[in-house]
């Protein structure tokens, strides 16, 4: 169990370097800010497999590595599968006595959306099923970035992106994102969470939270993305602010089976306030039909969200 | 003390692991392999074997896994067949190019469709350019021994191996193979410890990217640790022999020192054609067999000097590159080609689809053979037209 589960900006500056300088990244993109908080959340050692995307092409061009700690990249669909088998060897080679036993070494897995909702989303949910014991942190910007910005199944609705333009007929992407977080909590896993950099005590005490615990956590963080959505890139932070206090992306956790929202905004703003700034929206605003179907949808999940916080562990009845 | 145990081909492949002292398991099941992992999983639940079964949900998946666990210093395994073998191909680059020495044994199966569980060539075949080395066995001991030899050289040149072994014919078929005494094979195979490996406090980093002016010196690295291996196979199998009483080379040799005709054969045909040589020889006809064994790194030189001279070669395939020939009978060919007398090579592709091939059909080609004026390049044996 980690000392405490918060941290202040003063002790979390003095816990990591982060990346190093020199990867990469778009100017304004949040996941080296992400990451920094991460691996700085992290009291033990770390190992860290990547997906193929963009935090893995960015940071590490041979013969360079922007990373602090070992990791390991293994192609796009199979983070979780790669995970699984440096843990298994680590788990091995203790059994073994080959690693001295005392050494407790934190397994966290990072994936864009691509990689996590759609062609990892087998390898994810067998490495849960099985147990292993790693952290899976996805990084979600809502599309294929990398390959240069195509819809995926965590694209929301009407959303352009170049695989789901704004043409003439169709107003974007016509369907709405997949709950991946549910999917998840429906593995029966110790510990699921939602967060965002914009809530950066929250997000540390989430990463803390689920390093602490034994067995297979995930966190899904939602990263903005400046050419994706078409922003300017000082509002990358702005935007996941605005994310979280429209309801379009709720922070939660799911401990054990018990859902907890972490942050109820007390005047939640219409999610039009999170749409209006990024271009891939921007044909909609003049479809009032199409931004209340996206309120519909928010207003929907929050509600089923409330709903399931209702059931609380015996303790707290 | 060594012991001698009746075994199926499958099992072979799961003692050879035990005794490799292999540290992850990764596997998934898939028909005429499963029962690999199913020995495997009682040998790890009995406390046989210390090692980690990982259970993944897909071939990918126990490819991706063994790689994960080889990059973290553990010495990996896996078993598969056709359709898992073809799922597993990305990774299997990724494997080689990673430099990482997994042992995995291929179960020959042919690939769908139509559906088949039978024998064939063509699922390993098409994996031949993935920068795996690939060794073909003909009997359950070979299949043990090979998995033993295959981490020895694996772990020199850091590239993967795949054990190949026919469906059914070796994998279902049992017969009394000798499990070797854990400390004469400790004493062969040193524990795996590798230059380079994921160790929290080291920050390496596995799987980067490289651009035109690095990526080139990373293929031609690999083809120099393939050539290495052609040395080791021979060394290592030298050494195996002296130890276990089993020598192993990049080809065997059975009948051949004055043998004018010659059939190449793989895997279990090779028994069959035994049998079929020995009645030749019993009529006075001077044939004898090349078994292929390592199939890459591919023994060019070593076929040249066992090649030479001879009046004739037949090349029996049990597969097909479609729109060009049999695939052992173009290698064949390719390997003799610089030579200024090379004898003409024939390419005989036969028993696709698991299709029995029996002494008769080895004696029908070796008659064929002989008889046969201009080379053709595949002459169908067994096939109903």
């Amino acid at each position: 169990m980690a000392e405490k589960l918060t941290l202040n900006l003063k002790e979390l500056s003095k816990r990591t370097e982060g990346l190093a300088s020199g990867h990469r990244a778009c100017a304004g993109c949040p996941f080296p800010a992400i990451i920094k908080m991460i691996l700085g959340a992290a009291d033990d050692p770390v190992v860290v497999a990547n997906a193929t995307g963009c935090m893995e092409v960015v940071t590490t061009i041979f013969p360079y590595t922007a990373w602090p700690v070992p990791w390991i990249h293994n192609a796009f669909e199979n983070a979780a599968a790669t995970i699984s088998g440096v843990e298994s060897a680590y788990k091995a080679l203790l059994r073994k006595g080959k690693i001295p036993g005392n050494k407790k070494i934190k397994f966290i897995a990072f994936g864009g959306d691509g990689g996590t909702y759609d062609i990892g989303l087998q390898s994810l949910s067998g490495a849960i099923e099985r147990g292993h014991n790693f952290l899976y942190v996805l990084y979600d910007n809502e599309g294929y970035m990398n390959t240069g910005i195509q819809r995926s199944s965590a694209t929301p609705f009407a959303a352009h992106t170049t695989t789901s333009p704004a043409g003439k007929v169709i107003p974007g992407k016509t369907q709405h994102r997949k709950d991946l977080t549910e999917i998840v909590a429906a593995h029966n896993l110790p510990y699921a969470a939602q967060a965002s950099p914009s809530h950066w005590n929250d997000l540390i005490r989430k990463v803390r939270k689920a390093l602490s615990v034994e067995g297979p956590t995930f966190i899904s963080i939602i990263s903005p993305c400046v050419p994706g959505w078409g922003y300017p890139e000082h509002m990358s932070i702005e935007l996941a602010k605005l994310a979280v206090e429209t309801k379009f992306w709720p922070l939660y956790e799911v401990e054990n089976g018990y859902y907890k929202i972490n942050y109820k905004p007390r005047n939640p703003l219409p999610v039009i306030e999170f749409l209006k700034p990024q271009a891939r929206f921007k044909h909609i605003l003049n479809r009032p039909d199409l931004i209340e179907e996206i309120q519909r949808f928010v207003d929907e999940r929050w509600e089923r969200l409330l709903w399931l916080e209702q059931r609380k562990p015996e303790e707290n009845k | 003390m060594s012991f001698k145990k009746v075994l199926t081909g499958n099992h072979a492949v799961s003692y050879g692991a035990m005794l490799s002292k292999v540290e992850v398991i990764s596997a998934y099941p898939i028909t005429p392999q499963t029962q690999v992992v199913e020995l495997l999983s009682e040998l790890v639940a009995d406390g046989y074997l210390n090692a980690i079964f990982v259970t993944v949900e897909s071939e990918h998946s126990a490819m991706s896994a063994c790689i994960g666990a080889s990059a973290a210093g553990a010495r990996a395994f896996t078993a598969t067949s056709a359709q898992g073998l073809a799922l597993m191909h990305e990774m299997l680059h990724w494997a080689a190019g990673a430099r990482l020495p997994i042992v995995m044994a291929n179960i020959n199966r042919a690939m769908a469709p139509p559906w088949s569980i039978w024998t064939e060539q063509n699922d390993s075949l098409s994996q031949r350019d993935t920068g795996w080395m690939q060794i073909y066995v003909e009997s359950n001991q070979e299949v043990l021994d090979n998995i033993i030899l295959s981490y020895k050289i694996a772990e020199q040149v850091y590239l993967p191996v795949m054990v190949v072994l026919d469906a059914f014919v070796l994998s279902h078929t049992s017969e009394p193979v000798e499990i070797y005494d854990q400390e004469k094979v400790d004493e062969f195979l040193p524990p795996y410890n590798p230059q380079y490996k994921i160790e929290p406090g080291n920050p390496i980093g596995y799987g980067a990217l490289a651009a035109p002016d690095t990526y080139f010196e990373f293929r031609y690295k690999i083809q120099r640790a393939m050539e290495n291996a052609l040395d080791l196979f021979e060394k290592e199998g030298k050494l195996f022999g002296e130890i276990f009483g089993r020598e192993y080379g990049l080809v065997e040799e059975y009948m051949m020192d004055d043998a004018d005709y010659i059939l190449v054969t793989t895997s279990t045909i090779t028994s069959t054609a035994k049998v079929a040589i020995k009645k030749l020889r019993e009529r006075g006809e001077k044939v004898g067999i090349l078994k292929l064994r390592v199939v890459r790194p591919f023994p060019f030189e070593k076929l040249r000097h066992v090649l030479s001279g001879r009046k004739k070669v037949g090349v029996i395939d049990r597969n097909i590159s479609f729109g060009h020939h049999g695939i052992f009978y173009q290698e064949i060919k390719s390997a003799l080609y610089p030579m200024e007398n090379r004898p003409p090579v024939f390419g005989y592709i036969t028993g696709l689809g698991g299709r029995d091939v029996k002494v008769e059909d080895i004696i029908d080609i070796y008659e064929d053979l002989k008889k046969r004026e201009t080379v053709e390049d595949i002459i169908w044996k067994g096939v109903k037209l």
